[in-house]
């Protein structure tokens, strides 16, 4: 009778992942996802996978090397061991998707195909055509599907996630979660809960992201005391549609194919951009950056575009911000290069891109930050003990976070094609992690508990869905979201100035209010997806505050993180004794920066609002250095920052030339 | 500047409640699809008569093509509601766009259909590659670049359900396990790990319901939104389920 069980929530590539382990260890799961789980987002990554493979291996690359990049890219912001083992397990896990009949691009001999992203010199990434996220997906959905046949797997597909179930002494016995169709609200008991619920892109209005992808889960826990990490750190990729219910991704290959980025000089100039001279036409990134032109960096090329947009106001339309990227120009042999990506433009925007050129614009795209969670160190290997119930642990015992819901792997900013590996290397750990847990746990802990704790969660929960839905205030929910989404990509984005956060969160204060006066326009108890929404709303305010608050916190720039107002300023100088002097100066002032701020922000849930403090970042593998790429005066900062680190830091390894500064797709 | 147009909704509130069609009034945005007149509907749940009312229950998800959720019947069409933009809706129906639920599937509420059965289908044709296990045993069998060009738009099915809403054959009168399934056989039967489930797979497809349910209307193909080649799958599993049963008449 006392049989353990574990639930799982969310079925994207972290959440199947941990099933698929856990169901071949023979532990009995519940898994439980608003959407059929294979429509979760994880189907919208393009694309590819990193890891090491035989191929640069060859060329010299090693799984040190792809943590090097990884933490580099993230501006060192991530523990270390739990990178170096995800980097550790990359070719294993390509090796058991492929096995699992992820149908990857071939070479001619019939290998795995590999291209270059960025952030790396390397061929890491290995990808099935341009839907890379899909078809991995799809293989592990398959062997969900599988275990559920063989009935080690139920599934609880269209149940939301409402809250965790605590007991007294803080332990972690179930959940309770709701039927979308029936809104029967129920609890499971569970042993151990893993969330595996992805980002929270839809607190900035509209993303890259998918619809579910409200950070309603993650809200919940967090409220629950579940600790909330780096939550400022926000992922922009510069290329994406602006479409008038979500941004979709453009990929930088139609700028490395040569497309031009540019503005009309006139502001909303409504000519056809045809017609529009060239001498009447701002190419900004190649007149502000001669060297790269339109091939800056990512990140560059992000604050560049909202700069021109929202400082400059030469917005091409004024209601939708959006610059020009024209391959229009571009002779026929490089246009039939881009046909995929052109015809998603097509799809979606209804105009070909080969005679017109596509308004794009930055679109928030990632979230680095996340939930805490906990990793037991190997003091051998530098990486993690696998097994250790302390892997993928968060602070609250019995709940474990997977996936873009943990705040794990990516630190300040994420490399391309690293968010498929972590997520199905966090699911993989997680499974022994799990075993063990439920090991060292005195047998049917969960079902035993009294059931008044489970039928008053329930209750609570009863409770709260009928104030919602009885409210009779005047705010619409879907237009609170959408001031919301406005002041949060406006303030918390691209380019952060403290004034600006001290009024988001004022505004975030007086949205909170607001919610309060929240009225729904569906009142009934079947299928309410305006009731679903609405809650997700709340939780979406009280991150918006987590993100924030972080933000207007964290005086430095790290990563995604910009603040002009903290920037150090290049050395300039003609004079190289005086360069010499100003790259020294920049050198004490970055590393007086980095024993400030090199630090993991940590959110706690109080009635008040946040209560934030620090913990040390690991970095006993990869000493932290400048992250220099696209900055002027990068030679000598590099050469000082040797010189002075070099002597006290001896192990500290040759830096890697790095490519490209940002991840994304 | 502020230019309307009229969606009309085949709304039904419950699953066993009738329907009636509901108008409402949208206010075209440039580039503007169906997933967005959902979302306006939805902030302002009023129709043409001026009646408040509750907003349209739909699914969606990634909006991007890819998930297969926001499957729905749009002036007459199956399609995915995201990818269905309003200006060539309209080029097409000066007079508006009609919005229903997919006719195949039990409505749940509005346009939120019930498409598990698509889902079971995958459980009972094996529709995975049964390997060892998890752990690290190298690479999976190399194949040719020929060999992925076939695999790989198969393997891009979203279990979207257009294929089965345009087949005459597929109903709930009637147990054929549609195109999808059918397509995913094949998929699986060419990996060569997958192919150990081979004749499993093809004992569901010869017995009731099976491909011979088919009635070759190619409806299928014309209406997937990843252009499977569906009825290609359905000939070679034609093909396939004959040489399976003559092998099972001659003892293999």
């Amino acid at each position: 009778m006392a049989k353990q069980h574990v639930v799982v929530v969310g079925g994207g590539l972290a959440g199947l992942a941990a099933v698929m382990k856990l169901a071949e260890a023979g532990v009995h799961v519940h898994l439980v996802s608003m959407v059929p789980v294979k429509r979760s987002h994880s189907v919208c990554a393009q694309g590819g996978i990193n890891s090491v493979n035989p191929l640069t291996r060859q060329e010299g690359d090693s799984e040190h090397l792809h943590l090097d990049d990884s933490v580099y890219g993230g501006d060192f912001l991530q523990h270390q061991p739990p990178v170096k083992e995800m980097c550790d397990w990359g070719p294993k896990i390509v090796d058991l998707l492929d096995r699992l009949g992820v149908p990857f691009n071939r070479t001619p001999e019939g290998f795995r195909d590999q291209r270059r992203f960025g952030g790396t010199l390397f061929k890491r990434t290995a990808f099935a055509g341009a839907t890379t996220g899909q078809q991995l997906l799809y293989a592990l959905d398959e062997q969900v599907r599988r275990w559920e046949a063989d009935g080690l797997v139920d599934k609880y597909e269209y149940w939301e996630f409402l809250g965790l179930i605590l007991d007294k002494n803080g332990h972690c016995r179930g959940i309770v979660m709701q039927d979308m169709f029936s809104m029967e609200i129920r609890s499971l008991a569970a042993d151990a809960v893993v969330l595996a619920t992805g980002g929270c892109g839809l607190i900035f209005g509209r993303s890259t992201m998918s619809m579910i992808c409200t950070g309603g889960a993650a809200g919940r826990a967090y409220k629950a005391g579940v600790i909330y990490a780096n939550g400022e750190f926000v992922q922009v990729h510069p290329t994406a549609i602006p479409g008038t219910d979500k941004l979709r991704l453009m990929s930088e290959s139609a700028r490395g194919e040569g497309g031009r980025v540019w503005v009309p000089r006139k502001p909303q100039d409504s000519r056809d951009p045809k017609s529009i001279p060239a001498a009447e036409r701002y190419y900004f990134l190649e007149e502000r950056y001669p060297k790269y032109g339109n091939l800056v960096p990512r990140d560059i090329a992000t604050r560049e575009i909202f700069d021109v947009c929202v400082t400059q106001g030469l917005s091409v339309e004024k209601e939708r911000m959006s610059v020009y990227l024209d391959v229009t120009e571009l002779p026929p042999g490089a246009l039939k290069k881009l046909d995929g990506i052109l015809e998603i433009y097509e799809k979606f925007q209804g105009a070909d891109p080969r005679t017109n050129a596509m308004k794009i614009f930055p679109a928030v795209h990632y979230t680095m930050g996340g939930l805490w969670v906990d990793y037991e160190k190997d003091a051998r290997t530098g990486g993690l003990v696998i097994g250790s119930p302390r892997n993928q642990h968060s602070n609250v015992p019995g709940v474990f976070v997977l996936g873009e819901a943990d705040y794990q792997y990516h630190g300040a900013n994420r490399l391309g094609a690293n968010s498929l590996l972590s997520c199905i290397f966090a699911g993989l750990i997680v499974g022994p992690t799990i075993e063990n847990w439920l090991k060292s746990l005195p047998k049917g802990k969960a079902s035993e508990q009294s059931a008044a704790l489970f039928d008053g969660a329930v209750a609570e929960h009863k409770r709260q869905m009928e104030g919602l839905i009885h409210g009779d205030g005047n705010e619409n929910p879907y237009l609170l979201h959408q001031e919301l989404g406005d002041w949060m990509t406006r303030c918390v984005t691209v380019v952060r100035h403290n004034k600006d956060l001290k009024a988001c969160l004022s505004k975030i204060d007086e949205f909170a209010h607001r919610y309060e006066r929240v009225s729904l326009s569906d009142k009934g108890h079947w299928t309410n997806q305006n009731l679903s929404f609405t809650r997700a709303l709340g939780d979406m305010i009280l991150l918006a505050r987590v993100i924030t608050e972080g933000a207007l916190l964290r005086d430095e720039c790290r990563g995604a993180h910009f603040k002009p107002d903290f920037d150090i300023p290049s050395p300039t100088s003609d004079e190289p004794s005086e360069l010499r002097r100003q790259a020294e100066a920049w050198c004490r002032t970055f590393k007086q920066r980095n024993d400030r701020w090199l630090k993991t922000t940590i959110a706690k849930y109080t009635a008040d609002g946040p209560k934030f403090s620090y913990e040390d970042v690991d970095t006993s593998l990869i000493s932290p250095r400048p992250r220099t790429y696209g900055l002027k005066g990068a030679e000598i900062i590099e050469k000082t920052w040797k010189e002075q680190s070099s002597p006290a830091g001896g192990a500290r390894r040759e830096p890697t030339p790095i490519a490209a500064a940002a991840g994304g797709h | 500047m502020s230019k309307t147009f009229k969606v009309r909704v085949l709304r039904q509130p419950e699953p066993h409640s009738g329907s009636h069609w509901e108008t409402f009034n949208v206010h075209h945005e440039d580039g503007m699809n169906m997933t967005t007149v959902m979302q306006r509907i939805a902030a302002h749940p009023v129709t043409v008569e001026n009646q408040p009312t509750t907003p349209v229950a739909y699914d969606c998800c990634c909006l991007e093509e890819v998930c297969g959720a926001c499957t729905m019947v749009i002036n007459g069409c199956v399609r995915q509601a995201c990818s269905a933009l309003v200006d060539e809706l309209l080029k097409d129906s000066p007079t508006g766009v009609e919005v229903s639920p997919m006719t195949k599937f039990p409505v749940v509420r509005d346009l939120v259909v019930d498409r598990k059965r698509m889902f079971e289908s995958l459980k009972r044709v094996k529709a995975w590659v049964a390997v060892d296990g998890y752990h690290d045993l190298g690479p999976g069998p190399r194949l040719t670049p020929a060999e992925q060009d076939e695999a790989y738009p198969l393997s891009r099915c979203m279990t979207c359900g257009c294929c089965v809403e345009a087949c005459p054959q597929f109903s709930d009168r009637s147990t054929f396990i549609g195109p999808a399934a059918v397509s995913q056989v094949i998929f699986f039967n060419a990996h060569p790990t997958g192919r150990v489930d081979r004749d499993a797979r093809l004992e569901i497809l010869s017995g009731v319901g099976g491909i011979v349910d088919c009635g070759n209307s190619q409806n299928c193909v014309k209406v997937c939104p990843k252009d499977i080649p569906l009825t290609t799958s359905i000939a070679k599993a034609g093909r396939d389920t004959t040489l399976y049963k003559l092998r099972k008449w001659f003892g293999r």
